[in-house]
């Protein structure tokens, strides 16, 4: 394991979703869920047992018209690193089934060696973490749309973003007939990524100075959520709007983005 | 009917008195346990639990009755380690109320999870790291403990103490319970503790989140300590239950202000300790984190600053100060009280470290989320005190559970 975490290629996959230009449109949420086979019930209205791997938040500025500004902020799993990869969530977990992989960066979920005890959910500030209420059960016909590429959970698991890590196994299953040892940066994308009708969402190796998250992150703007927990999340956002970045965060009032860094 | 399994020289009840009050916490336990098999069968989506709240009641009701059955290994550690005799008196009951506390915190856990027949991955695929690991090892092998140090009280009973083999074996394991006394406690300071990391390590939730020593976050400590102060006003305030119950008086005076002292004043450092760490919390870890601590306590129907104020002041201060002086220790009316109080305040530290953790926001556009249990919820949680009810009523009407109640009652 060591020796893995020390190989040079070793990556670390994110975003960076620009928030100036998040339409709250949805469509990475959609996309999300039908990538992911992720279930959903009749009555969707309660949202807090609705599982959203994606979900999209409408923040305001509080503000009376004609101040009033609003901005969407989509949230995956942040995939948090933490400090060496004690992430909130992968630390708690007493039976191991959930992960950080030092090769990808990537936060992943064991389904079938979860038992459902939420301490996770209970470690996650950004709840991104759902848990399986009830069982999947899909509209007549609709199980022939399921992707095979992804398992479908049971009651009584906890689940959440993978940052489509299926598509990962593919790519790197496309590099490897290719003959190539390195994955294209277009050949693994999120199915977020791709849905966004506005572009607002780029994903790639943080680590890779030829993928353009490498540069995007390290806009002026950019901020991450909750930094000051020390989670060390790898979903970055940018916005040129200071109660956006504010809202990143808890500041007391004597503070700011700009005085905390 | 039964007087042959009823111990010498003490006064039971009628069998059909017993039985009908037997029937009755039976019928309470029944409904607990319909409750029950419907979230096994139906699934945690019985309860009114959701992704803000996926620990809630019954974590609330485990670490309550882990702390209230701290009474046991604190009773057998100052009995057996630190040799206070006249304890001896009282630390059958003690074993037996931490007996019932830790079987209805395993068996609340193993209802709580979502897979339960995945409930021995938690020791098969154990992560080293995580707090709860370290509870659920601990908690099974003090439960072993307990079982262990309550067997020989079972063996005590007039029928089973005929049979040679078990009259030997009974007199055997009295001779070395030292070493499981001291066996529980070691484990115990560690469970204890290591329920006090589940919320403390939390780095995620600044509301839980302590610095501490090593991997140990502060929590960890005040847990065992609580535990070691509180669950001592527990069994007290079971004893005194008992005997209003039964209208005899089982423990002497002397017993009882004795745990009660040493009780008083674990609670009244705890308390200071308690002090010292909100006051550390409030003032450098949440502002750290962008918090204030009104943050915590405003901006919700429900969680209000008086919370803290119930806690420390009501259920810490006040009884910590009756209990460490010699007039609230030998008036019954103002130790009751005390008691009372004490127990309240244990909750309530175990109800906010689980329940106002999940409650309150942490990113900024997240809203407080309140909650409250669903009947079912409400059903399994009482299950155990039903549970706990029958064990009692079965253990006073045929095991000399009160060593003084002969001398305290004699039978004309």
């Amino acid at each position: 394991m060591k020796s893995e975490q020390n190989q040079e290629n070793t990556k670390k996959f994110g975003m960076v979703i620009d928030l100036d230009v998040c339409t709250g449109c949805g469509s990475c949420m959609v996309a999300c869920m039908a990538e992911n086979n992720v279930p959903f019930r009749k009555d969707e209205s309660d949202k807090l047992k609705s599982i959203t791997w994606m979900r999209v938040y409408k923040l305001t500025n509080g503000k009376p018209y004609p101040e009033t500004d609003i901005c969407y902020l989509p949230r995956p799993c942040q995939h948090c690193e933490g400090h060496e990869g004690h992430s909130p969530c992968v630390s708690v977990c007493p039976a191991t089934a959930t992960d950080y992989d030092m090769q990808t960066g990537i936060v992943s979920q064991i389904y079938t060696r979860c038992f459902g005890c939420r301490y996770c959910m209970a470690a996650c500030p950004y709840h991104a973490r759902y848990f399986n209420w009830y069982d999947p059960v899909w509209p007549k016909g609709m199980e022939k749309y399921l992707n095979p590429d992804v398992s479908v959970r049971m009651r009584g698991v906890v689940e959440k973003c993978s940052l489509c890590i299926h598509r990962y196994q593919a790519a790197k299953n496309k590099a490897f007939m290719e003959g190539k040892t390195e994955i294209e940066e277009g050949d693994y994308q999120t199915a977020c990524t791709q849905a966004c009708p506005a572009g607002a969402i780029t994903f790639g190796d943080l680590n890779n100075p030829s993928h353009a998250v490498y540069k995007l992150k390290q806009q002026p703007h950019a901020f991450r959520l909750l930094e000051r927990l020390g989670a060390n999340p790898k979903i970055y956002y940018v916005s040129s709007r200071e109660w956006v970045r504010r809202a990143g965060d808890n500041y007391l009032k004597n503070e700011g983005p700009a005085k905390i860094g | 009917m039964d007087s042959a399994f009823i111990p010498n020289g003490v006064r039971r009840c009628a069998p059909g008195k017993f039985i009908a009050a037997l029937t009755v916490a039976g019928a309470v336990l029944l409904w607990g346990v319909y409750a029950m098999f419907l979230c096994w069968f139906k699934g945690l989506n019985q309860t009114n639990m959701n992704n803000n709240y996926g620990f809630a009641l019954w974590i609330w009701a485990d670490l309550a009755v882990i702390a209230l059955g701290g009474g046991a290994f604190f009773t057998g550690f100052l009995r057996y380690i630190i040799g206070k005799d006249e304890l001896k008196n009282i630390v059958n009951y003690a074993v037996l109320i931490g007996f019932i506390c830790y079987s209805s915190a395993l068996l609340i856990l193993a209802i709580d999870i979502g897979q339960p027949l995945r409930g021995w991955f938690i020791f098969w695929h154990a992560n080293v790291h995580s707090m709860l690991t370290e509870v659920a090892f601990c908690l099974s092998c003090y439960f072993g403990v307990l079982t262990i140090e309550y067997i020989p009280l079972i063996l005590e009973n007039r029928g089973i103490d005929r049979v040679p083999f078990f009259h030997h074996l009974g007199h055997n394991m009295h001779d070395i319970m030292a070493v499981f006394a001291a066996t529980g406690a070691f484990l115990s300071f560690f469970h204890q503790g290591s329920l006090g990391g589940v919320a403390g390590v939390l780095f995620g939730r600044p509301f839980s989140f302590r610095e501490g020593l090593f991997i140990w976050p502060w929590t960890f400590f005040l847990f065992t300590w609580s535990a070691a102060a509180y669950g001592p006003c527990f069994t007290l305030l079971i004893t005194k239950l008992t005997e209003a119950v039964t209208g005899k008086k089982l423990v002497k005076d002397n017993v009882v202000e004795l745990l009660a002292k040493i009780s008083g004043w674990m609670m009244a450092t705890y308390i200071i300790a308690k002090i010292v760490d909100t006051l550390y919390w409030a003032n450098v870890t949440a502002p750290s984190k962008g918090f204030t601590l009104m943050d915590f306590y405003s901006h919700n129907a429900f969680y209000g600053i008086w919370i803290l104020v119930l806690e420390i002041v009501v259920g810490g201060i006040v009884p910590a100060a009756i209990l460490i002086t010699d007039k609230g220790r030998k008036s019954p009316a103002a130790r009751t009280t005390a008691f009372i109080l004490a127990v309240i305040g244990v909750c309530v530290n175990r109800w906010v470290m689980v329940l106002q953790v999940m409650a309150a926001p942490v990113m900024t556009f997240d809203t407080w989320a309140l909650y409250y249990p669903s009947w079912q919820e409400v059903a399994t949680t009482i299950l155990p005190v039903a549970y706990g009810v029958i064990l009692i009523m079965i253990s006073y009407r045929y095991l000399p559970v009160f060593p003084q109640e002969t001398e305290l009652n004699p039978v004309d």
